[in-house]
Order: structure tokens, then sequence, then C-alpha cells
């Protein structure tokens, strides 16, 4: 194998490890953080800082019984899991971590993640439905109808950047926000991306498909043991994963004052936008189901169409027609 | 939209607040005297037993999770013969305590109770019976009562005036 075959391949490694090692490691931050804005101490007997809570946490989650209801469709409700930790990891194919470090650069970056992230709804409508009880599928129907409704102005929303950069390739867009990040000419752009992002993983104040007080667990009321600690994986695996989009598109990915390395900047700031989604579930309460609609419908989608209208009628005004 | 932002800055400052967890095993909480906790039968200050066996506190149980057997010494001085509190019943409402006209039986701030096997939860007299007079130091029932015990005659205690020969005549 030469050089490059070897570099791209502990690209893949690394970015995979990297990203399975950190998504059980949120639970704990998640845990700690929401602590720390409760004014609580959250887990902090096991190991350094409680940190070892992520390996009991998984050990219990290991050896909890797995049980597949005998009403529920065994192969659908076996493979739901799956799809979302699998669509969410293959969206950080077009993720930029430094210049060179990405896993594939396609120059239909943006659409890719896109449709990647698209699928995952899937994972939510399967495993509800295959559950066989009311509470999951009025969950999944709750999430699909969600996911569906902020998917629309999501790809909207990212429309603003690909204008501006003039490419769907995210190592592009980044490379193009070398003078300015885009937050500043996208910033309605970054709004709604973000709300969007929420709702796609829905987080909180977006988890209407769970909605602990009103559907037990919404849609994974039927999961146990490890296949429950996929969805959850997948949901933590999605937080960085929107983190990352939103770092790369609007700000400057891995650029920063060069006394720190690009990966460093970009983890860094992945970081701050991963406290930043903790501290939203800290803070504020779930809207009501045809409230999430209408926000969406109603208000997110006409700023997201006047945001690309204005945008897209710069640009021109600035190639002087 | 202001709210939102408002309520995000708000516990956003919560980073900087002292944090309310009291680390349990480590650091304990200091309970009020007057809390229902562990349930002891205490003595009176010449280390006698309070308890006369009235069976008022087994009576006002709610859960039935006190049994015990009144007998007598040889000064006529009741006691119980056995006293058991099953505590994997008791639910410390302190009725009990209310219940018991000689001070005798009285909660603790104590609730570090815990045991691996719930037999160990059935507490004997001897594990409930504590040598001190609890919260009513200087109480001493027989020596307030009208009852005549070995070595305290009728008209012999506290505030009793001796008892009036009713057959007598003389004023």
């Amino acid at each position: 194998m030469d050089d490059a075959t070897i570099n791209q391949l502990l690209i893949i490694v690394g970015v995979l490890a990297g990203l399975l090692i950190v998504a059980p490691g949120l639970i704990w931050l998640e845990r700690r953080l929401l602590a720390l804005w409760q004014d609580r101490y959250g887990p902090n007997r096991a190991g350094p800082f409680g940190l070892l809570i992520v390996l009991a946490d998984t050990l219990k989650l290991f050896f909890k019984e797995d049980w597949t209801p005998p009403f529920s469709d065994r192969f659908v409700f076996t493979l739901a899991p799956g799809i979302v930790v699998v669509t969410v990891l293959m969206s950080f194919i077009v993720v930029p971590f430094a210049p060179g470090v990405i896993v594939a650069d396609l120059n239909i970056g943006i659409l890719f993640f896109m449709a990647n992230s698209s699928l995952g709804a899937y994972s939510i409508i399967l495993g509800g439905w295959a559950s066989n009880n009311k509470y999951s599928l009025l969950g999944s129907m709750r999430g699909a109808a969600q996911m569906i409704s902020y998917e629309v102005f999501m790809g909207l929303s990212m429309m603003g950047v690909v204008l501006l950069s003039g490419s769907f390739s995210m190592h592009t867009i980044v490379e193009a926000q070398k003078g300015m990040w885009f937050v500043i000419p996208q910033f309605l752009g970054f709004v709604t991306f973000f709300i969007a992002g929420i709702a796609e993983t829905h987080r909180l104040p977006f988890d209407i498909p769970e909605a602990e007080s009103e559907l037990i667990a919404g849609f994974h009321s039927e999961y146990s043991g490890m296949k429950f600690g996929i969805f959850f994986v997948g949901e933590y695996l999605g937080i960085i994963l929107i983190s990352t989009v939103t770092v790369a598109l609007y700000f400057g990915g891995w650029l920063g004052p060069s006394f720190l390395p690009p990966l460093v900047w970009f983890i860094l700031k992945t970081f701050g936008f991963i406290c930043f989604f903790i501290l939203l579930r800290a803070s504020l309460p779930r809207p009501r189901y045809d409230q999430l609609m209408e926000y969406g419908w109603k208000i997110l989608l006409p700023l997201t169409l006047l945001n690309l209208v204005v945008t897209a009628g710069v640009v021109l005004l600035n190639r002087g027609i | 939209m202001f709210s939102i932002l408002q309520s995000l800055w708000l516990v956003f400052l919560h980073m900087f607040h002292k944090r309310e967890t009291v680390q349990y095993p480590e650091q304990k909480n200091k309970l009020p005297t007057r809390w229902r906790g562990r349930i002891v039968l205490t003595r009176d200050p010449d280390m006698g037993e309070r308890c006369v066996g009235c069976y008022l506190c087994a009576a006002a149980c709610p859960v039935d999770c006190i049994s015990l057997q009144a007998t007598e010494d040889e000064n006529g001085r009741r006691y119980p013969e056995f006293f058991r509190i099953n505590f994997s019943r008791c639910i410390f409402c302190g009725y009990c305590e209310e219940a018991c006209p000689t001070y005798a039986i009285q909660l603790i701030p104590d609730f570090e109770m815990g045991e691996y096997n719930r037999q160990n939860l059935v507490y004997e007299k001897s594990e409930l019976l504590i040598d001190g007079p609890g919260k009513y130091p200087g109480y001493n029932y027989y020596k307030v009562a009208g009852l005549a015990i070995g070595g305290k005659g009728k008209g012999e205690a506290e505030n009793e005036a001796p008892p009036i020969d009713v057959k007598s005549l003389i004023p």
C-alpha cells in the first residue's frame, strides 16, 4: 500500500474510533453539565470526576435483558436502532476536521449530509412502528412529521452558504470562510440551521418524539438493553454531527489563529456547540406539538426563504449582473 | 424570543452558583431534634425502665409493627417482658410516641438503619432500650404517679397528698 492509502485508512479509523469513544463520553459530559447548571454535582463517584460512569453505564446496558416484545415485528425492531447510527456515521464522511483530514471530500458534500440525516428519520419511524405500541407509534409519527418539516428549511438555510461559497463541498466552504466566517453574513441562516439541527437530532427542547412526560419514552419505549443504548449513541452522534456541520458551515471550521493546530480549533468550536446543546436542554421547556409545527412552517420557513432570496440578490449584485 | 434568550442566560449563570448537594456519606445534614427516625425506649433518671407495658403504642401503630408483652417485677412495677419493633414495617409516623403516657418510646434523629438481611430489621428490647432519658430529662413516671409500688407507698409521690382515711370521722 502506498502512503496515501494508509493515510486515508488512518483517517477513517481515527474518525470512527474518535466518534465512538466521544459519543458515550457525552453522556458523562451532559450529566455533569446539566448538574452544573442546576447547582448539583452529577455523577462524581466512579473514577476521577465520575468519568467511569460511562463504563458502568455501558456494562449495565450490556447485562440488561435485551427483550424483544413478542408482539413486535422482530426484524424491523432489531434493524431500527442500527439505522440511526449508520446514517449519522455516514454523514461524518463529508465533515472536514482539518485540512486534508476528511474521509471523502465529496463535491456534493452538503447534499450527502442532508440525504443521510433524512434517512435517520427512518430509524424513528421504523422503531416506533415495529414496537407495535401506541405510545411508540405516536412518538414515531410525531418524529416523522417533525423531521420532515424541519428538514425543508434546514436544506434551504444551508443554501445561503452554498451561494456565498459557490460549492457543495464542505472543504471548499470552509476554505471560502478565510476572510469572514459565514455566521456574519448568514446569521439568519445560522440560526435557522441550528434550530433545524436541534429538531433533526430530536434533542430538547424539540424532543417531541420522545417526550418522557407525555409518551413514556416515545419511539423507543419498548427498547431495552443495548438496543436502547444504540439509540442513545445515535442521538449523541447526532449532536456531534450537527455541531461539527455548524462549525464547518458557519464558524470557519478549522480556521483560527495559528497558535493552535487546525484540528484543535475545530474540536474546540465543536465542543462549544455541544455544550450549547446541553445548555438548551437545561433551560428550555418543550413546546407543544402544534406549536412546533407552527414555528416550523409559519415562521422559520418564510425566514429561510427570505434569507435565501436576499443572499441570492446580494450575490448577484456583487457580480454586477 | 427574548425570554428564551434570557432563560438561556440565566441558566448559564448558574454555572457560578454554589452547588446545593450534600455529599451524603462524607458530609451529613444536621437533623432537627424532632426529626422522626429510629425508635428507642428510654429510662427514667434513676435508670429504671420507663415503659409500663400499657400497649397504647401497639394499639396506636397504624402498621402494627410493635409487639410487646407486659409483666411485673417483685416491686409491682410493670415493664415489658419483650418489646419488639419490626422496622421493615415501621413508617416512622410517630404515633407511638404521641400515645405513650410515660414518654418511654421516642423517635430520635437517626435514619441509618440499612441492613442486608431483612430479618435484622426486627429490633428486640436489647437493641431498643437506651441508657438515658431521651428528650425528657428529669421525668420519672413512678415518682409522679399515684400508683403504689415497692419502695413508694400511697401518697408518697411528688405533689401527692397522703391518702385520706375515708372511714375515720376525724377531720
